[in-house]
């Protein structure tokens, strides 16, 4: 049987996008009262969840504080029910601490951790449904959430992924293109100074491709921060409604 | 962003899983009309003036054509009458998922400017998505996501042309889909009635596809074939090991057999045998099958009678003794094969056939047999009104289905070849049969082309190293026109000397990826048949731009080496550099200037400077164990590496052409090493396995008939026991010997360094070898020019090029085109030689026994370098008394024995019976059997030269 067809002809994708267009994003703030900061985030089909808690006292030994700026603890962690195929997922598998790496890396880039020396933020992302791109759909929700928490940061963290098919790079893959073949790459940008917080890329690639991979990427990112700007202000208005009397 | 736009999650259930995906619908999908005045689409590909003449709608209309008849009508689509036509994205998605071949048909056809075909991807269209609904099947649900995007396009045409008399015809054979699309209110017709109403084409009621409604007015009710296992069960069985999954391969001799070679790995059984149309069940020629095994007492032997379907076309005097001719051969319980049947096919690989019809007996019936020219193809059923004017025409058929009341497949005509017989018709059927791609190149491929008048440049000349100075000449065949290496040979101060290979750099017009490529890559090789040339690049490439002609400057790319007079490599280097050839030459031109003491010039100081360092390697080259084989077709210059007749004209070689050969060999041989060391992984490589002992077998067995040892060991020593064997009084037995070594050697292919390990080529004792010097007519030549290119920093890689798995299904696809071209070649020889002997009339010669089968014995005419087979079991005469014995191999006819090596007398002529199957037929004079040898012809013609008229 033939393959899934990744792009018509028509320059139509599986799921109806062009190329260079984004999954539908929704999302939302402040979604629990007792972390210090909380958001939801649908990219598509993938859902995720972030808080964050902090910044305050460093937890545990001491020896982990530093004396100059903030750690960052991440962890990151899937729902039972994510995938397809339902699989328990024990705490702090390979792949888990893994993203929680990438995580730590990509938002020790963006929080202006030398406000806070020797104290600690934590963030804790769930993906409760996996549909392609789960790097991404975590730091955009916990890019909320740290927003939502008031700490500081240069700019919004925004990710997407890229991918290529047949000389085409593709924005924004869902788990039907992901697992297509083909190389894809996740990025995460800071979309005003254009500084790239992180870039993984597993497959190997060609050279030749990998500017216009990079560029796909970052376009997306670009547009996704506008969404997630939108969201963050449309909290405000709310909020301020409330508060005004 | 895609704010503005809702989207549905669409649920698909298969096994355990649940899979959502997210589907969305979108607005800015446009009709792609040309009236359309609401769509913003900015190259509108339907045409305003849409018209086709029909007396059922005489107004303009674009067809929507649904699944089945897109998969059914091809041919008719296809069709240059056929025009504005949309293609449902509904529909392209069922027939991608149920015809690969049809998909990549339609696929064509809408790239085709002048088609307007139109992809209308109305699974995303806002308003003419549908969900399906509770209880609906999928195709239910497809054919009124059809009807939908139909009556969308009606209503929307109506709205946007002012009530203008543009409108939608739906086209679908599904009665209960058609009633429905009428109460919708749609102009629906069905396919039939509607070719049917065209004006002014009748030709294309034959292409129509016969459906299943129809096939029951044309059989009889009998139930002739087993039915088919559906898929499932089909599936279940492999996994279960009850069947077994296979290619099946039908027997060219005889209709009643085939075989089902198992290409899974790790079974027991790679080969099953089946015998009778009941066990073959309908299957054709390069099926996947499941077959059943059946058990041991029931295994048979491969019958080795020859068998053809040659009964009288009479529709329903089905055969009952068929299977009864099979049954008379009496069953050797020690060559029992595993045997089986057919119980499902998993996937039809039909393709449309050439042949010939037969007409039916009744005079005005129009269903007629087709008899396709490969014999392994069965006889196929077509309805058509033309017979009389196809009677004599070659013509392309192509299988709509197998019911299994029918004795034939049914199939319909697709187009007409020409008068059979006819040089231009049988050069088409020939090029069709073997897959040789060979339309005039696309205009998007020509548009690749440099743009004339071209010239060097500047910026060329900045990355190349300048060798116009050098005094460089070609040596070809006489004629030749695409020169695609040149050489030269110079002292150089130190007192060695200098030797360059210039091989035509196609690379640089050809660049990767673009439709000149694919083109070029597609067909892999330049196809030579007798007077024609099927190129694998357009002409401007190969005859002007990229062939090495003198005094003209060219882009080359060299690969130089110091030598010193022993011919020892010192120094290689590798550029693209930029030459001006001081001089073409043919062979014996070349051969000439150096064999004429008084010439002194530089182009012959240079060749003699070649000629004797190319001796010294070739003694060496010998040395290690290289094969020196022959081919009887001595008409052809043969190409030592490939063993495949390279040129037409040569009838004698020269010590010129294994000059040239021989730095050809050294060039390949150096550049593959260049490009192994850059490229472990993803260099383009030719090996030449060695043969397994068995295959010399016949060879060994031969020799000792003359009392003489053939080691097989090594290259090494077949090449020195075939040097030493020689029998006095017989000059042509040595010549006869490397004829029968050359049938036991393998074909060389072309693999990627990282999918193999073994890299030996046998024939030329080299551990490593590729192909470098003759880029304009090999693809692979393109590749390794790349590669090398990249290796000396000379051009830029490309992610194709470093993709070992891309270039490995490169390879299988060129070796396939190699093969084809060669037997392509070998059929265009064949029938040019029977032309040759048809206006000769009966001629009688001299020739020796190639070998003894059990009937028969295979002659080689050493002569005009050809082969027939004398039989000694004819249709209408008794038999003689025949004993064959495989230990000689000797056959002994009445009171002669044949052995291998006999020289024989036999009259040769063209059997033009079967017009489809013309062929040489030889009798035998000398020995005298009575009964069985024919006597000498009266009037004993002249003996001319042989000269073919090609
Ligand atoms: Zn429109």
């Amino acid at each position: 049987m033939a393959g899934l067809e990744l792009l018509s002809d028509q320059g139509y994708r599986l799921d109806g996008r062009k190329a260079t267009e984004l999954r539908k994003v929704q999302a939302r703030t402040s979604v629990f009262a007792q972390a210090d900061g909380s958001a939801y985030l649908e990219q598509g089909n993938t859902k995720a969840l972030a808080v964050v808690y902090g910044p305050h006292e460093t937890r545990g030994s001491r020896s982990k504080s530093l004396h100059d700026r903030a750690v960052i603890n991440c962890q990151f962690s899937m729902a039972t029910f994510s995938t397809a195929e339902r699989k328990r997922r024990p705490h702090g598998d390979r792949k888990s601490s893994e993203m929680s790496l990438h995580l730590k890396q990509t938002f020790e880039a963006a929080v202006l951790t030398e406000l806070y020396p020797r104290s600690q933020i934590d963030i804790y992302v769930k993906i409760l449904q996996a549909d392609g791109g789960n790097y991404s759909a975590c730091v955009n929700a916990a890019t909320l959430a740290l927003v939502d928490a008031g700490i500081p940061m240069r700019d919004y963290v925004c990710a997407c992924t890229a991918g290529f098919v047949e000389d085409t790079p593709l924005a924004d893959l869902c788990h039907a293109e992901e697992s297509g073949g083909g190389t894809s790459l996740a990025l995460a940008l800071l979309p005003r100074s254009g500084n790239i917080a992180l870039l993984q890329m597993d497959a190997r690639l060609h050279q030749d491709h990998l500017d216009a991979l990079i560029e796909a990427a970052m376009t997306a990112c670009k547009g996704l921060s506008k969404v997630l700007d939108d969201v963050v202000r449309q909290h405000l208005e709310e909020v301020s409604v409330l508060t005004r009397d | 962003m895609l704010k503005s736009k809702t989207f549905v999650k669409k649920t698909r259930a298969g096994g355990v899983l649940k899979i959502v995906r997210e589907h969305y619908l979108r607005d800015d999908i446009w009709c792609g009309s040309e009236v359309c005045k609401e769509c913003k689409d900015e190259a509108p590909v339907l045409q305003e003036d849409a018209c086709i003449e029909s007396n059922l709608c005489s107004y303009p209309h674009y067809l929507i054509p649904d699944t089945n008849v897109l998969l059914h009508q091809i041919d008719i689509l296809e069709h240059t009458l056929i025009r504005n036509v949309i293609i449902l994205q509904t529909v392209l998605q069922e027939v991608r998922h149920r015809s690969a071949p049809v998909y990549k048909r339609i696929k064509d056809a809408i790239h085709e400017k002048e088609k307007h075909f139109y992809t209308f991807t109305n699974e995303h269209h806002r308003e003419t998505f549908i969900e399906r609904e509770p209880g609906e099947s999928a195709n239910d649900r497809n054919d009124r996501a059809i009807r939908v995007a139909a009556k969308w396009y009606a209503d929307h045409l109506t709205k946007n042309t002012n009530g203008g008399s543009l409108k939608v015809v739906l086209l679908t054979d599904d009665r209960a889909n058609k009633e429905k699309a009428e109460q919708y209110g749609l102009t629906v017709y069905r396919c039939e009635e509607y070719i049917k109403s065209l004006i002014g084409n009748p030709e294309l009621v034959d292409r129509l596809a016969l459906k299943p409604d129809d096939q029951n007015e044309i059989i009889g009710s009998k139930l002739l074939f087993p039915e088919h296992l559906p898929l499932s069960r089909i599936q279940s069985g492999i996994k279960n090991g009850g069947l077994l999954q296979g290619t099946f391969h039908a027997n060219r001799d005889n209709y009643l057999e085939g075989t089902v070679f198992i290409n899974r790995e790790g079974e027991d059984i790679n080969e099953v045998l089946l015998q009778g149309l009941q066990n073959l069940n309908r299957a054709v020629h390069q099926d996947v099958v499941a077959v059943e095994l059946f058990p041991k007492e029931r295994w048979v032997a491969p019958s080795s009678v020859v068998l053809q379907d040659d009964s009288p076309n009479d529709e329903d005097a089905e055969e009952d003794e068929t299977e009864n001719k099979l049954k008379g051969v009496p069953p050797d319980s020690s060559v029992l094969k595993p045997t089986g049947r057919v119980v499902g096919v998993i996937k039809r690989n039909w393709r449309p056939y050439c042949g010939m019809l037969s007409q039916s007996m009744i005079k005005e019936a129009t269903r007629h047999l087709f008899t396709p020219a490969d014999r392994r193809i069965p006889r196929i059923r077509i309805e058509t009104r033309q017979a009389a004017n196809l009677a004599g025409q070659r013509i392309m058929v192509a299988i709509d289905g197998w019911p299994k009341n029918s004795r034939y497949p049914n199939g319909h005509f697709v187009k007409n070849l020409g008068t059979a017989g006819d040089k231009e018709t049988e050069t088409e059927v020939l090029l069709l049969e073997h897959d040789v791609p060979h339309l005039p190149f696309s205009p998007a491929v020509l548009s690749f082309l440099p743009k004339m008048p071209w010239s060097i440049t500047e910026e060329d000349m900045k990355v190349r190293a300048d060798l116009r100075h050098l005094c460089v000449c070609s040596v070809d065949p006489p004629g030749c026109t695409d020169i695609d290496d040149a050489l030269h040979c110079r002292e150089l101060e130190n007192g060695n000397l200098e030797v360059g290979v210039h091989i035509a750099d196609v690379s640089h017009f050809i660049r990767p990826g673009n439709a000149l490529d694919q083109e070029a890559a597609s067909r892999g090789t330049t196809v030579y048949l007798c007077g024609k040339r099927i190129d694998m690049v357009p002409e401007l490439l190969s005859s002007n731009l990229c062939s090495l002609r003198s005094n003209v400057e060219r882009l080359a790319f060299s690969c130089i080496w110091e030598m010193n007079h022993n011919a020892e490599i010192i120094k290689t280097r590798f550029t693209k550099s930029v030459i001006n050839s001081k001089a073409s030459l043919t062979y014996a031109e070349a051969q000439m200037k150096i064999d004429d003491t008084t010439m002194n010039d530089d182009i012959t100081k240079s060749l003699r400077g070649l000629n004797r360092l190319a001796k010294i390697l070739k003694g060496r080259r010998t040395e290690k164990g290289a094969l020196t084989l022959s081919s009887p077709e001595v008409r052809f210059h043969i190409d030592s590496e490939t063993h495949d007749p390279i040129d037409l004209q040569t009838k004698e070689l020269k010590e010129t052409n294994s000059m040239v050969e021989e730095f050809m060999l050294l060039a390949n041989i150096s550049v593959a090493q260049k490009i192994y060391d850059e490229f472990s992984e993803c260099a383009l490589l030719r090996k030449h396995p060695s043969p397994p002992p068995s295959n010399y077998d016949i060879l060994i067995k031969a020799a000792k008939s003359k009392d003489l040892d053939i080691h097989t060991d090594s290259a090494k020593a077949l090449a020195d026991s075939l040097n030493n064997a020689t029998v006095r009084n017989f000059p042509y037995f040595n010549t006869l010997l490397r004829i029968l070594a050359t049938r036991c050697m393998m074909q060389a292919v072309y693999f990627c360094s990282g999918m193999d390990s073994d890299f030996h080529h046998y024939g030329l004792a080299s551990p490593i070898y590729t192909h470098f010097t003759s880029p304009i007519r090999r693809y692979a030549d393109i590749i390794v020019h790349r590669l090398l290119a990249v290796a000396i920093n000379a051009d830029s890689t490309y992610p194709e090029l470093m993709d070992k798995h891309k270039q490995s299904s490169l390879c299988n696809n060129l070796n396939y085109r190699h093969k084809m071209a060669q037997y392509a070649q070998r059929a265009s020889v064949a029938f040019h030689t029977q032309l040759f002997f048809k206006n000769k009339g009966i001629i009688n010669e001299e020739g020796f026994i190639l070998f003894v089968r059990k009937n028969a014995i295979i002659i080689l005419i050493p002569k005009f370098g050809m082969e027939g087979t004398v039989f000694f079991e004819n249709k209408d005469k008794p038999s003689p008394r025949l004993k064959f014995d495989s230990e000689g191999p000797t056959l002994e006819v009445e009171e002669h024995t044949f052995h291998m090596f006999d020289k024989v007398k036999v009259t040769i002529s063209v059997d033009a019976s079967n017009i489809q199957h013309q062929r040489i037929r030889m009798a035998l004079i000398e020995p005298v059997i009575p009964g069985v040898s024919v006597p000498v012809p009266e009037s004993e013609p002249v003996a001319k030269k042989a000269k073919l008229d090609c």
